[in-house]
């Protein structure tokens, strides 16, 4: 699928760019090292050591107001955005600091992309909601093709086929959040951040996101924040715990395989939450 | 609560316990009481517009039967009220409202946007946002004032003193206040979700703003700023000061469009002010008919914004 798909004019920055490499155990999309990020003077996460491996999912977990969402949106520089928001560590994207004062955060952000907690469609058609990042990013080639091969991956082309030039606001919850995927995918990133991305969706439309997941992941690295603990154990490969301390910091707890977490934590707050005991 | 100040045989079944308990036999005269208050309220605020509205109709109508419509629309200002119209009044108007189009609209959207999308979130922008929003609120004859100082006075050679130029200058200053808060407002409702959602896929904020934000702001932006408009097309006091002319006056046919910006001028609310202090009773009539015209005019003004507004509006 990937080699079909016409490569833009930006350079891409990924290793090996062109043909990318099998993926490794070893091979770590992001490295994040003694990671915090603020809110002003307040704290929101501390201390994270992270590795988020290539071509997985990868799955945030915690109760709410651990840092899950912030230390999402830190990867791609989201949290830039957000007033009074700043960072101490280091997040390495393939071995770049992403917070390197040469660092381009609109280019991280071609590159790591993002779907959002609740489906946020341009108020525009069909068309244009996957044409614009393509067309910013200065894609010159068959804009038609482009569109439809990433609406094919997203799992949404069959219904949305005949009525490209609908808004994408008319579309339900489940579409919406899909033809977000396929926005995301149309600007070819390395990385999908999701960030709840099932919350305001119903069960059938929560499995069609899931489904597609797995299939994106053979060409992305996903990372997903969820508040449902069923989804991350069956719909993430590697799992990572946070919670919140007594400085209201999140932090890290555990990390490693799904079903590692899910089955034998090694510590006993993981356990306690996901087994429901808290959170 | 009611049941139980006087005595009640003691209920047979649950039936009739909840029969006793739930149906009401007192009314309540409260809520009729403040209801009857706010409905009153409605009907005083209604009655004076209506009454007004019926007196300046029934005063303008020996106007209307009497005279030719168009005669009365394109015919100059007159001391023979038989002859006397509305023509330059109504060009001065539309002028007028060109001016503040051209000028108080793009500075205006182009301040909000600054204010709303570039400016950081520290005390000097909430001070500058603060004062605008007293601007909105200054009486626009301050404004003429201004207007005299700036515009009639110190930049006289250029646009030729009291003329249509101080005067649609003047305008557009009253009215820009008003213009940046409603973009403004506009602005803010779209929400952060799509400035995420272009951000996310690579965007720079130019190209958020420019592609998102104001093409989804502009239906709203469009309806204040016309809005706007229409409260200018019935501004008075700030022409007056200005010196918009109260009574009659000629151009030179062959005058150029320098000259007929330069040259004096007059709108239709001056006109409504000036045939008001009239003694004779026939320019009660004209001031009437110009009245009506006004209205209109306003009425036609804001009928397109509201139009454009349900055309366009957009839930998120």
């Amino acid at each position: 699928m990937t080699s079909e798909t016409p490569t833009m004019t930006r350079p891409a920055v990924r290793p090996g760019a062109g043909a990318p490499p099998e993926p490794t155990a070893q091979e770590h999309v992001f490295e994040v090292r003694g990671f915090s990020a603020y809110y002003g003077d307040f704290r929101a996460i501390r201390d994270v050591d992270l590795d988020v491996p290539r071509n997985r999912i990868t799955a945030f977990i915690g109760p709410s107001g651990c840092g899950k969402s912030t230390l999402l949106r830190c990867l791609n520089r989201m949290n830039d955005l957000v007033p009074g928001a700043h960072i101490s560590g280091k997040v390495n994207y393939h071995g770049v600091d992403l917070y390197d004062p040469r660092v381009d955060a609109v280019e991280v952000r071609r590159r790591i992309g993002m779907v959002f907690q609740k489906p946020n469609p341009f108020p525009k058609s069909i068309y244009d909601n996957i044409a614009f990042g393509p067309r910013i990013a200065g894609y010159k080639d068959d804009m038609d093709a482009l569109v439809e091969s990433s609406l094919r991956r997203a799992a949404i082309w069959d219904e949305v086929k005949d009525k490209l030039k609908q808004p994408g606001t008319a579309l339900s919850g489940g579409q919406q959040q899909r033809l977000c995927i396929a926005r995301a995918i149309a600007v070819q990133p390395d990385v999908i951040l999701m960030d709840e991305p099932c919350s305001a969706l119903d069960p059938v439309a929560t499995l069609k996101i899931e489904e597609l997941m797995f299939e994106l992941r053979n060409d992305y690295t996903i990372l997903i924040v969820t508040h449902n603990m069923q989804q991350a154990a069956r719909a993430s490969d590697e799992t990572v715990f946070l919670t919140m301390g007594d400085d209201r910091a999140g932090y890290l707890v555990e990390k490693g395989p799904t079903a590692q977490i899910f089955t034998n934590p090694k510590h006993q707050l993981t356990e306690d939450y996901v087994s429901g005991r808290f959170g | 609560m009611g049941a139980q100040t006087r005595p009640v045989p003691p209920p047979q079944s649950a039936t009739e316990a909840v029969e006793q308990a739930i149906m009401g036999h007192k009314r309540d005269w409260r809520s009729t009481l403040f209801e009857l208050a706010l409905l009153l309220a409605l009907l005083i605020a209604l009655g004076v517009l209506v009454w007004l509205i019926t007196d300046i109709f029934i005063k303008a109508l020996p106007v209307f039967q009497e005279r030719n419509l168009v005669e009365f629309l394109t015919n100059p200002m007159s001391s023979n009220p038989r002859r006397a119209g509305i023509g330059q009044a109504l060009w001065g108007s539309i002028v007028l409202m060109i001016f503040v189009a051209i000028l108080a609209i793009p500075i205006g959207i182009a301040a909000a946007v600054y204010l709303e999308e570039y400016a950081s979130d520290n005390r000097l922008t909430r001070l500058i946002n603060t004062t605008v929003r007293n601007l909105a609120g200054v009486p626009a004859v301050v404004y003429g004032l201004l207007g005299i100082a700036v515009f009639v006075v110190f930049l006289r050679d250029w646009t030729g003193g009291q003329s249509i130029i101080s005067g649609g200058f003047t305008l557009a200053i009253v009215v820009l206040p008003i213009v940046i808060i409603t973009s403004a407002e506009s602005l803010r409702a779209v929400p952060s979700s799509i400035r995420e959602a272009g951000f996310g896929v690579g965007a720079t904020k130019w190209e958020v703003i420019r592609s998102h934000v104001i093409p989804y702001a502009l239906p709203g932006i469009l309806t204040g700023t016309i809005l706007t408009i229409g409260r200018a097309f019935g501004e008075t006091a700030p022409l007056l000061l200005v010196g918009a002319v109260t009574g009659g006056f000629a151009v030179a046919a062959n005058a150029s469009i320098t000259e007929r910006l330069q040259g004096p001028y007059t709108a239709l609310p001056t006109v409504i002010f000036s045939w008001s202090r009239q003694p004779r009773a026939e320019f009660r009539e004209l001031t009437a008919a110009a009245i009506i015209v006004l209205i209109a005019l306003v009425l036609i003004i804001n009928a397109i914004a509201i139009i454009l507004r349900n055309r366009y509006a957009r839930k998120w």
